[in-house]
C-alpha cells in the first residue's frame, strides 16, 4: 500500500505550487478578459435589448426575445426622418472635412510657409476644446451673424470639428511618404496633376479612407455641438434624447446596433484591404 | 533586342563628339550654403560620365539640377543645345535612377516600367513589347506581375534602371544607384551597368562618392569638392597626373612630400635630396610645392633615377603585394611591392634601403596650406 500512496503524496505536496503556477500563467488572460468585458458589456447590452419585447414604453427591463424590432426598425414616429438627417449630415460633413483636411495635411507636411508651425499647433485646438464650449460659441457666432439654425449650421459645425481629426490622420500617413516617388513620376513624364492622381493619392488613400470613416463616426453620433446648433432640425442622437423623456422604443437599440455594425464593418473592410495590400506588396 | 538596336542607330546618326549636356556657370545656393559654385562642364554624347566627390561636394545637387528637381540659383543648363534651365522634370528628355530606386510600391513591375511610356501615350502591343524588352535588358524578364517589395535590393535596382531606360532618354542620370547594395552585388552591377551603357549607347551621368566605382565604370570623371571642379579627365589621367593634393589623396593612395622648386624640372625635398619631375607637372610653379608618387611606383632596389634613403618602419603582407612604411628624412613614405616571384622574403623592419622611382611617375601639387 505504502508504495502506491507515496506518489499521491508527492503530487499533493506539489499541488499548491502547481496552482500558483497556473494562476500566474493565466493572470494576464483573466485580466484581459475583465478589461474587454468592461469595454464591451455596454455594447452587448445595447445589442441584446434590440431583441427585447418591452411591455411599456421604456425598453429598460428584459421581457422576452423577439425579432419584431428588427423586422420593423423604423416603426416609430419621427425616427426615420431623424436617422435620414443624421446620415445626410454624416456623409456630407465627412466628405467635405476629408477633402479640406487632406489638403491641409498635404500643405503642412510638404511646405514650410509663414505660420505653418502655428497652424500645426492650432489644428489640435478643436480636438481639445470641450464640446460644450465649441457648441455654445458656434451658436453665438450663428446668432450674431443671423444665420438661421438648422441643417446648414449642423453641417458647418460638424465639418469644423471633423477637419482636425482628418488632418491628424492623413498627416501621419504623409510623414513617411518618400518624396522621391513623386520626383520619379515627374521624371517619367507625369505633370503635377497626373503625379498626384497616379502616385500620391493611391499611396495615401488608406489614410484618407481611415480619416473619412473616423469623421463619419464622429459626426453621426455627435450630440452636444449639434444640440446647440440644430434649431428645429432633429438628428438621430437628438431624437433619442428627446424621446427618452416619454419613451425609449427598442427601435433605438436596433438603429444604434445597425450604426455600430456598419462602423465596425467599415473598419474591418479597411483593415482587410490594407492587410491584403501589405501582403501583395510584401 | 530590337529596341536596343534602334537606340544604337539613333546614336550613330548623331555626329561623334556632340555635346549632350552643357552646364554654364551653374550655381546653387541653399540659404547661406553654396552647394554648387559657378560650375561649367560639357558632357559628350554617348559617354559614361562620373561626378565623383565626398559627401556635400555638390555632386548630387548638380545631378538634381540637370534632372529638373532643383532650380539653379544662377547659370544655365543646356540639353543637346537647348536651354532647359526653367523646365520641369517632365519636359526634359532625361531620366533618373534614384538612390532609393523610388519604385512605385502600389504598381506592379510591369506598370512601374510602363509608367513613362503610358505618359507618352504608348499603348497596346508596342507598350508590352518595350516593357518586356527593357526588363530583358536588365536580366529580369518574367517578373512583370510582382510588386516592388517582393524583389531583392539588387533586383529593385535593375527595375529602376529598366524603368528609366525604357523611355530611351537622351541622358540617363544615376544618383549613387549602387550605394545600398552589398559589396559583391555592387561589383557585379558596376560591370553590368557598363555593359548596358555600351549596349544602349545613351549618355550616362553617374554620381558617386566611391572612387573605385567611378574608375571602374566611367570614361571620364569629374572630381568635385566644395561645389567646384577639382579636376576632369579619364580615370588614368586623374590617377597618374592629379593636379591637386585633394585629387591625389581622394583617388587612391599618394605619397606627398614637401619641397622647393630649384629648376625647370627639379624639386629639392626637405632633407636636401633633389629629384626630377615631369616638366609639365611643374606647370611653371616656383617656391614651395609638394611632389607626389603613387606607392606602387616605388622600387626598393634603387634602379630608378629619383632616389631617397630610408629605414623600413613597418611591413604588412597583403597577398598581391607587400606594403612597407619607410621613414625617410623627407617624411614617411608608403611603398607597395608586387609579390610576383616565388619565395620572396619580406625585408625586415629596421633595414636601410634606397627608394627609387621614375621622374615621369612624379606629379606636383601645390604646397600644403598652413592650417
Amino acid at each position: 500500500m505504502s508504495a502506491v500512496t507515496a506518489p499521491a503524496e508527492v503530487a499533493r505536496t506539489r499541488s499548491p505550487l502547481r496552482v500558483l503556477a497556473w494562476v500566474r500563467r493565466h493572470l494576464l488572460d483573466a485580466y484581459a478578459l475583465l478589461a474587454l468585458g468592461y469595454l464591451f458589456l455596454p455594447i452587448a447590452i445595447v445589442i441584446a435589448f434590440s431583441f427585447n419585447n418591452p411591455l411599456g414604453r421604456f425598453n429598460y427591463t428584459w421581457q422576452g426575445f423577439t425579432f419584431h424590432n428588427w423586422a420593423h426598425p423604423l416603426d416609430y414616429p419621427g425616427l426615420s426622418g431623424a436617422l435620414r438627417v443624421s446620415i445626410e449630415i454624416a456623409l456630407l460633413s465627412s466628405l467635405i472635412a476629408t477633402v479640406l483636411g487632406t489638403l491641409i495635411a498635404l500643405a503642412l507636411v510638404r511646405y514650410r510657409f509663414r505660420g505653418s508651425s502655428t497652424t500645426n499647433l492650432l489644428i489640435f485646438v478643436p480636438m481639445t476644446t470641450p464640446e460644450i464650449v465649441m457648441g455654445t460659441s458656434l451658436l453665438t457666432l450663428f446668432l450674431n451673424w443671423r444665420i438661421p439654425q438648422g441643417f446648414g449650421t449642423i453641417l458647418i459645425a460638424h465639418v469644423a470639428f471633423n477637419i482636425s481629426y482628418v488632418v491628424v490622420t492623413v498627416r501621419a500617413r504623409l510623414v513617411g511618404f518618400d518624396r522621391h516617388l513623386e520626383e520619379a513620376a515627374m521624371d517619367l513624364g507625369a505633370n503635377e496633376v497626373v503625379t498626384f492622381f497616379r502616385v500620391t493619392l493611391p499611396l495615401i488613400a488608406p489614410g484618407i479612407l481611415a480619416a473619412s470613416l473616423l469623421a463619419f463616426a464622429l459626426s453621426i453620433d455627435d450630440f452636444v455641438i449639434t444640440y446647440f446648433n440644430a434649431g428645429t432640425t432633429t438628428t438621430f442622437p437628438l431624437f433619442v434624447w428627446g424621446s427618452a423623456r416619454v419613451a425609449v422604443p427598442p427601435q433605438i437599440n436596433v438603429v444604434g446596433t445597425a450604426i455600430f455594425l456598419v462602423a465596425v464593418g467599415g473598419m474591418l473592410v479597411n483593415v482587410v484591404w490594407q492587410n491584403r495590400r501589405a501582403r501583395l506588396s510584401a | 533586342m530590337t529596341a536596343v538596336g534602334q537606340v544604337s542607330d539613333a546614336v550613330a546618326r548623331d555626329e561623334v563628339g556632340d555635346i549632350d549636356i552643357q552646364l554654364i556657370e551653374l550655381s546653387k545656393r541653399f540659404d547661406d550654403v553654396v552647394a554648387v559654385d559657378a560650375l561649367s562642364l560639357e558632357i559628350e554624347r554617348g559617354s559614361f560620365f562620373a561626378l565623383l566627390g565626398p559627401s556635400g561636394c555638390g555632386k548630387t545637387t548638380t545631378l538634381r539640377m540637370i534632372g529638373g528637381f532643383e532650380e539653379p540659383t544662377s547659370g544655365r543648363i543646356e540639353l543637346a543645345g537647348t536651354d532647359v534651365s526653367g523646365l520641369p522634370p517632365y519636359k526634359r528628355d532625361v531620366n533618373t535612377v534614384f538612390q532609393s530606386y523610388a519604385l512605385f510600391p502600389h504598381l506592379t513591375i510591369f506598370e512601374n516600367v510602363a509608367f513613362g511610356l503610358r505618359r507618352r501615350k504608348v499603348r497596346g502591343d508596342e507598350l508590352r513589347r518595350r516593357v518586356v524588352e527593357s526588363l530583358e535588358l536588365v536580366g529580369l524578364g518574367g517578373l512583370e506581375r510582382r510588386k516592388p517589395r517582393q524583389l531583392s535590393g539588387g533586383q529593385q535596382q535593375r527595375i529602376a534602371l529598366a524603368r528609366a531606360l525604357v523611355n530611351r532618354p537622351r541622358v540617363l542620370l544615376l544618383d549613387e544607384p549602387l550605394g545600398a547594395l552589398d559589396l559583391k552585388l555592387r561589383k557585379e552591377m558596376q560591370l553590368e551597368l557598363k555593359r548596358i551603357q555600351h549596349e544602349v549607347g545613351i549618355t550616362f551621368v553617374h554620381v558617386t562618392h566611391d572612387q573605385e566605382e567611378a574608375m571602374t565604370m566611367a570614361d571620364r570623371i569629374v572630381i568635385m569638392n566644395h561645389g567646384q571642379i577639382e579636376q576632369l579627365g579619364t580615370p588614368s589621367l586623374l590617377y597618374e597626373q592629379p593636379r591637386t593634393a585633394f585629387v591625389a589623396s581622394f583617388l587612391g593612395v599618394s605619397n606627398l612630400l614637401a619641397g622647393t622648386v630649384t629648376g625647370a624640372d627639379r624639386v629639392r625635398l626637405a632633407d636636401g635630396t633633389e629629384v626630377r619631375v615631369q616638366r609639365d607637372a611643374l606647370g611653371g610653379r616656383t617656391g614651395s610645392v609638394q611632389i607626389g608618387v603613387r606607392p606602387e611606383k616605388l622600387r626598393l632596389d634603387g634602379s630608378e633615377s629619383n632616389t631617397l634613403e630610408g629605414t623600413v618602419a613597418e611591413s604588412a603582407y597583403i597577398g598581391v603585394s607587400t606594403q612597407y612604411i619607410v621613414n625617410t628624412a623627407a617624411g614617411a613614405v608608403t611603398a607597395y611591392v608586387q609579390n610576383d616571384r616565388p619565395g620572396a622574403q619580406a625585408i625586415p623592419d629596421g633595414s636601410r634601403l634606397t627608394l627609387s622611382w621614375n621622374p615621369d611617375c612624379t606629379f606636383v601639387v601645390d604646397a600644403q596650406e598652413a592650417s
